[in-house]
């Protein structure tokens, strides 16, 4: 397993122990020394910090992995998965919002319709990307999208990953919260299946306004909160750095999502996420769509109307007359 | 973007702007007024029109035909699905907002009637938690829906709020996928749903049900969006125009159908009711 450039805080052990691995391989180069005891000494220290580190993530370290630089992103997962993406842009209205894309492709040989959240990779693009926070014609675009595999009975595969809707003022003048409630609304009702993944963050509302669907998958290491960790931190502890604790809190992570019913399923990846290995997260994320998809063209239109809308109305927890529900 | 010269200035959602005692000031024109005059105009200075927050059942007793009210799932109450705790329990916040705001959460909710028309009505109240939206809000908000859908009536709610409220982490947020699928039913059904915005309407309260009515009305002043300015300012540097986010700004930019006074709310609801749904306008009585 290589370590990647971009090293988190709570993987510092990692990287200095492959420092020192180098430096070993290095000298047993150089001088022709038999050094292969203490390389292996390393590699074993290696492995079994790896194990140490990635089997208790704590929630924050996980919303540190889920925002990596190098996390596999929508269009590499459609690069992965699926043939012949044809992107469709533009919301007909106003702009072409590239924090929010979308376009048809061919998923396991059936016609799909994407929409995704993408972020760039590098300055540039991360700029011409928003940081992947959609303004109001990205929701109308994918609305549009969302339309049109309606019309043409095209599932929908929904890709979420954003910190966020833009909260700029263009954003408000043009009425990013309007966008976002009517593709709420008009997901609820759609009638074609439809199954959204969290890739990496599902930053609240403008992760939503995508994620209205039949079916809900998680990678592993992805969060779905209500408000950011920092943003809750700021307003519930006043202080900022409290991060950590409100991300604990908040209860954000696939695993605790998945007894509350919003994620259907959590999908494995690499150890130490993603980015480690693009390639297989794909392939786990390949069998899982797959499954739920055929699950769901299955269905006649009314049941699964009718399922995708009992799927939402029963999610909450509150009180009535001392019994809980 | 350009912004025209704005008329209008921003309001901070704040509890505080509900005025105590027996002399209060008008934030607009500085004048000194009687308390109990104010209350008696429904919270609206007579002279300025500023609109100070009315309470939920304050605002109903008012807003329907007397005695109309039947109040429904006021038994629906909120818990604590993830056993928060941030400086103080989430459990503790409650029991504090219950005994302070004297609600038993942040919507009240049930049906009345509206000049004669039988409607299904939900009111937020700020003072409960910030009017946020939990689990039990989403519910009650939920119900009304279909209640509405039920009855065949229309749905009316009234909205103020701080937006979904966090102490129910990604449940709240699942609230307004909630109520939203509800609205597609109603809307199905072609029955009306007018959507009230007060001060404050922000967050996820406003990317949810408060957007989505046939009809969507505001109070004069309100501070509605998603985003609150605070959070815009932080996050991207920029400098909000003055009267940004106001209801005067978005009546004009195109998100609201009108803006109405509280005091004349009653009969504008009405008035445009007997188009929508009664689709006549009743022959009115020699009486009147």
């Amino acid at each position: 397993m290589e370590m990647r450039s971009y090293v988190l805080e709570f993987e510092k052990p990692l990287r200095d122990l492959s420092k020192q691995l180098d430096t070993l391989r290095q000298q047993a180069l150089e001088t022709g020394a038999n050094l292969s005891g203490e390389i292996t000494t390393i590699e074993q220290q290696i492995h079994s910090t790896q194990h140490k580190i990635y089997t208790a993530l704590t929630p924050w370290q996980r919303v540190q992995i889920a925002r990596h630089p190098k996390r596999p992103y929508a269009l590499d997962y459609v690069g992965l998965l699926c043939e012949n993406f044809q992107e469709l842009h533009g919301d007909r209205q106003y702009n072409d919002d590239r924090a929010l894309i979308g376009g048809t492709a061919f998923f396991d040989g059936r016609a799909v319709m994407i929409i995704a959240h993408q972020k760039g990779r590098d300055t540039k693009e991360k700029i011409a990307r928003n940081f992947g926070m959609p303004q109001p014609e990205g929701y109308r675009k994918a609305l549009r999208l969302m339309k049109m595999a309606e019309k043409f009975g095209l599932p929908l595969l929904s890709f979420i990953d954003t910190p966020g809707a833009y909260p700029g003022i263009e954003s408000e003048a043009r009425h990013v919260s309007e966008a976002i409630a009517v593709n709420l609304r008009e997901m609820a009702m759609l009638r074609t299946p439809s199954i959204a993944v969290i890739v990496g963050e599902g930053g609240s509302g403008g992760a939503l306004g995508i994620g209205v669907t039949d079916r809900v998958l998680i990678f592993e290491n992805s969060y779905y909160s209500v408000i950011s960790p920092e943003g809750c931190a700021a307003i519930l502890w006043k202080d900022g750095t409290a991060a950590p604790k409100a991300a604990e809190a908040l209860k954000l992570n696939a695993a605790t999502l998945e007894p509350l019913g919003v994620v259907d399923e959590v999908i494995a990846e690499p150890l130490g996420g993603a980015h480690y290995d693009p390639e297989q997260a794909a392939t786990s994320l390949k069998s899982t769509l797959r499954k739920h998809l055929s699950d769901l063209c299955g269905l006649d239109l009314p049941h699964l109307l009718e399922t995708r809308y009992q799927r939402y109305r029963k999610l909450g927890v509150y009180d009535e007359v001392g019994r809980v529900h | 973007m350009h912004f025209d010269k704005p008329t209008y200035t921003v309001r901070k959602s704040r509890k505080k702007d509900i005025p105590k005692g027996l002399y209060t000031k008008d934030p607009i024109s500085g004048a000194i007024l009687f308390a109990k005059e104010i209350e008696e105009n429904q919270m609206v200075v007579p002279a300025s029109g500023h609109h100070f927050p009315i309470g939920a059942r304050e605002r109903l007793a008012r807003l329907l035909d007397e005695g109309s009210f039947i109040e429904t799932d006021a038994q629906v109450r909120s818990a604590d699905p993830l056993g928060f705790t941030d400086t103080t329990p989430y459990t503790t916040r409650l029991k504090k907002y219950e005994r302070e705001s004297g609600l038993p959460e942040a919507v009240i909710c049930g049906v009345g009637r509206i000049h004669g028309i039988d409607v299904a009505i939900a009111v937020m109240d700020f003072r409960f938690c910030g009017g946020t939206l939990g689990s039990a809000t989403g519910e009650k908000i939920t119900r009304t829906i279909e209640t509405a859908l039920n009855r065949k009536i229309p749905c009316i709610i009234f909205s103020t709020s701080g937006g979904a409220r966090m102490q129910e982490g990604i449940l709240s947020l699942m609230q307004m996928a909630k109520t939203s699928a509800a609205l597609g039913r109603l809307a199905e059904a072609r029955l009306p749903y007018i959507s009230v915005l007060t001060h404050p309407t922000t967050g996820g309260v406003s990317a949810s049900y408060a957007m989505l009515g046939d009809v969507i009305l505001a109070e004069p002043g309100a501070l509605i969006g998603f985003a609150g300015p605070r959070v815009i300012k932080d996050t991207t540097k920029q400098i909000l125009p003055p009267g940004f986010q106001t209801s005067e700004f978005l009546l004009k930019h195109g998100l609201l159908d009108q803006i109405v006074s509280r005091t004349e709310m009653r009969d504008r609801l009405r008035d445009i009711l007997q188009a929508i749904y009664l689709k006549a306008k009743p022959v009115p009585s020699a009486k009147n």
